[in-house]
């Protein structure tokens, strides 16, 4: 393989999945805590949306992500407040949340069709973007792919070094003991909520302003969705997200050059389209398949309300 | 037995009163705890005594009353607030975290630095000085219920609480275990802390308690001195009436093996359950057998593989009443004369939202409820109420559903539906757990009765007691084994309670990870 074309394969994985281990991770969080969230195709969709109108009207980018962070945040907002505040059913709550999102960002977004923004400057970082082959794939990248590494190493930190985030853990496995021992339920689960909207929102951001910097309705594409299930297969760890995450966009990425690439090929495109999403599950259903990692990693309570007896 | 002091009550409950909608819970309830006072708090299930508990530890608020603490009255908002005042609980279910190592549940009750490995070390301290063992690394799945229980003392313990509130701390305790909670909860009492003792246990109260608080429908029927009083006494204040004897009659009778276990083995489908291994058994017509054991030691297993909800892969591992039965499902098994009791009864035992009647046609459908596919609703009813009236279930007629009804009532309908089908075989997995005194004593006397009518009656159950009160051989489960079987007059609970721990004649010695305590 020529250096320019596994480079470019590389550099491209990287930016595919980056949306996907922002969201992902954030929904990591809410899980975590014991609150299953389907919304992220619709904060996903909120954000962009956000993001880009701000990014338009202002033309900083940086308010433009924060934008979409604060949508995605009221987003979440919305679903906790049905899901923690009124105990409404979680998975229609949050199924709710998506479709009500993409149609909400459809509808803010019809004036910004034909818009385009002027497309970003990556940040180099110097030496490292120097290494052959990778450096220029890894390390000349938008800010926000450094910034969805160090959030990886974050979240880990957070939930396994830090006492919040086993508190945390310790009330998506069984709110009951953690509100009898004294730990604020809801109000974690609020806080853990409110992360998951903000990633999201930031992850729709990155798709509508660096990623593509135009807005297009259902730009979003089923990400969101996509990050939900990676949560999953990927045993609510961290670290598996990301592999997951580049794994979905290293498949996507391969399989458009194939298709691209003119070679004449006696496979239905449509095949080809649907490897990505066939691939990331089986590796994952593979490297997770353990019964006690899984019963060890995913929190207990999950999808289920917690009512404080009075 | 040292004699606590006479200075201001450590904790004083005046008129507590807390109502829930359908029932009052505590009403006008007062005690007073002294410092390095063991104080029982006594009464049948559903008598309030957890409701006081739960008030007094800031989880639920009362309606009306005074709480005062060192003399002083105060508003306990929520736990948080007891423990910083100076107040512990150890909750009968555990409040503990299973995906999540010792030291770390640890931690999550404890406020200020978070340091593990310095709280690990604090932790053994701790352990050593009450002698109560745990390892702090551990993750709390892998732990048996007594080593559970000592995490959560311990972790009482490092707040270090003036008042310590135990819930039925010895229902999984094995005799052994039990005799040293006493002993740690002493040298508790001698540093001056108190300590309320929640129990139905009356022997238990007198060998340990200073005074007992003995509550009857949510209103404190009086206080005592334990060690003035005798167990009859006692349950006569509990209770309001004299507890009818359970005759057990003569075991001459054995008829043939209705029930078989031959070489079941399995692999538990929960990644935390138990493996069976290899278990034997027979129960005959006109007998009942009982299976101690400490939980989750493998009962749960058990059951289901011989209900048939989770059917084997060998044929000859359950045979009911010569037919291997061993592949089939519980509907069959059923058609096979055999009637069963789960542990679970909201869920498994009953369906919480359909009516007695629906909730009757699910395992009594064979008796004549069914015309052609079509259900017989009048025949359905006449069995509920029959039920009903027969087993004095107090609830709102056959037509009222089943989740409406109290644990105990609800389980007396339940052992009563299946008895009512003169079962060939009858198994029965905790058929008295959170039943009250009085009725449980009744259920007890009914099994008597049946076996006496030639039923084989298995009986799994953690009470001691029951088994050696009703059960004509004994065998004990441990780490999914069963132990050699003993006929019960030639046993005794002391030698049940070692067994209890895996440790049987030709036992393999005890690994460390054992499950029991």
């Amino acid at each position: 393989m020529d250096q320019s074309l596994f480079t470019s394969i590389l550099f491209a994985t990287v930016v595919a999945g980056t949306p996907l281990i922002i969201t992902a991770l954030g929904e990591l969080v809410t899980e975590k805590s014991g609150v299953l969230n389907l919304g992220p195709e619709g904060m996903m969709s909120v954000g962009a949306v956000a993001a880009f109108a701000v990014t338009h009207h202002t033309g900083n980018p940086w308010l433009g992500i924060l934008a979409g962070m604060v949508a995605g945040m009221l987003m979440s907002l919305l679903f906790a407040f049905m899901a923690l505040t009124l105990m409404a059913n979680q998975v229609a709550s949050g199924l709710a949340l998506s479709i009500f999102g993409v149609g909400l960002s459809a509808f803010i977004g019809k004036s910004y069709e034909s818009v385009a923004l002027p497309s970003i400057v990556p940040m180099r970082i110097p030496l490292l973007a120097d290494i052959p082959y990778i450096g220029p794939a890894l390390f000349q990248q938008q800010a926000l792919v450094y910034f969805s590494w160090i959030l990886i190493g974050l979240v880990a930190w957070f939930l396994y070094k830090s006492k919040v985030g086993l508190i945390l853990r310790a009330v998506g496995e069984s709110p009951v003991s953690a509100h009898e021992i004294g730990h604020p339920v809801i109000l974690i689960r609020y806080l853990a909520t409110l992360f998951g909207g903000a990633m999201a929102g930031v992850g729709g951001a990155f798709l509508s302003v660096f990623y593509t910097p135009m807005w297009v309705e259902g730009m979003v594409a089923g990400r969101g969705w996509i990050s939900l299930a990676l949560v999953v297969f990927a045993t609510w760890r961290p670290m598996r997200v990301m592999i997951g995450a580049y794994l979905f966009g290293g498949a996507m990425i391969t399989q458009m050059f194939v298709q691209g690439s003119g070679l004449k090929l006696s496979i239905p495109a449509q095949f080809l389209s649907s490897l990505p999403y066939v691939a990331t599950i089986v590796v994952l259903v593979l490297i997770s398949r353990n019964l006690k990692t899984i019963r060890l990693n995913s929190p207990a309570s999950l999808g289920q309300p917690f009512l404080p007896d009075a | 037995m040292q004699t606590p002091s006479t200075e201001t009550p450590r904790l004083a409950v005046k008129g507590i009163r807390k109502a829930y909608p359908a029932v009052v819970a505590n009403d006008a309830v007062s005690l007073s705890v002294m410092p390095g006072e063991i104080h029982a708090v006594l009464g049948e299930n559903g008598a309030g005594k957890s409701t006081l508990m739960k008030l007094i530890y800031g989880v639920t608020h009362p309606d009306a009353g005074e709480i005062r603490w060192e003399g002083k009255l105060v508003t306990i908002k929520n736990p948080a607030q007891a423990r910083e005042m100076g107040i512990g609980m150890v909750f009968q279910h555990f409040s503990l975290f299973e995906t999540l190592t010792v030291v770390q549940n640890v931690a999550l009750a404890l406020p200020g630095k978070f340091d593990l490995v310095a709280l690990a070390k604090r932790i053994e301290e701790v352990s050593e000085r009450y002698g109560l063992p745990v390892d702090p690394r551990r993750l709390v799945h892998a732990l048996s219920v007594g080593e559970r229980q000592r995490v959560e003392i311990v972790r009482c313990l490092l707040s270090d609480p003036r008042l310590l509130i135990l819930d039925e701390p010895t229902s999984v305790l094995t005799p052994q275990a039990v005799r040293k909670l006493f002993e740690t909860l002493r040298k508790l009492a001698a540093e001056g802390r108190s300590i309320l003792y929640i129990s139905h246990k009356l022997d238990e109260i007198q060998e340990l308690c200073h005074t007992a608080t003995v509550l009857r429908g949510g209103k404190v029927i009086g206080t005592c001195k334990p060690a003035e009083e005798t167990p009859a006494t006692m349950a006569r204040m509990m209770i309001g009436e004299d507890l009818p004897v359970c005759q057990h009659g003569d075991d001459s009778t054995h008829g043939e093996v209705r029930l078989k276990l031959e070489g079941l083995s399995r692999v538990a489908e929960d990644p935390f359950g138990t493996d069976l291994k290899d278990i034997n058994l027979e129960v005959r017509s006109g007998e009942i057998v009982g299976i101690a054991g400490v939980s989750g030691n493998g009962q749960q297993e058990l059951l289901l593989a011989i209900s048939g909800e989770e059917p084997g892969a060998s044929k000859r591992g359950v045979q009911i009443c010569g037919v291997p039965a061993g592949r089939m499902h519980s509907g069959r098994r059923r058609g096979l004369g055999m009637c069963f009791v789960p542990e679970d009864r909201l869920g498994r035992g009953a369906v919480p939202r359909l009516t007695l009647t629906e909730n009757t046609l699910l395992t009594a459908h064979r008796h004549g409820m069914l015309n052609h596919g079509l259900i017989r609703f009048k025949t359905a009813r006449r069995f509920a109420e029959a039920c009903i009236t027969r087993f004095d279930v107090k609830c709102g007629g056959s037509e009222s559903e089943a989740k409406s009804l109290s644990g105990g009532n609800l389980q007396k309908f339940i052992v009563g539906r299946e008895i009512m089908q003169n079962p060939k075989v009858l198994v029965l997995a905790q058929p008295t757990w959170g039943v009250d005194v009085g009725a449980a004593s009744f259920i007890r006397r009914t099994l008597v009765e049946l076996r006496n009518q030639g039923t084989a009656i298995l009986v799994i159950s953690e009470e001691l007691e029951e088994l050696f009160e009703i059960a004509d051989r004994i065998v004990v489960i441990a780490k999914g084994k069963l132990s050699p079987i003993k006929a019960t007059s030639q046993t005794g609970v002391e030698e049940i309670g070692i067994w209890m721990s895996g440790l049987w004649p030709g036992a393999e010695a005890r690994k460390k990870d054992s499950h029991v305590a």
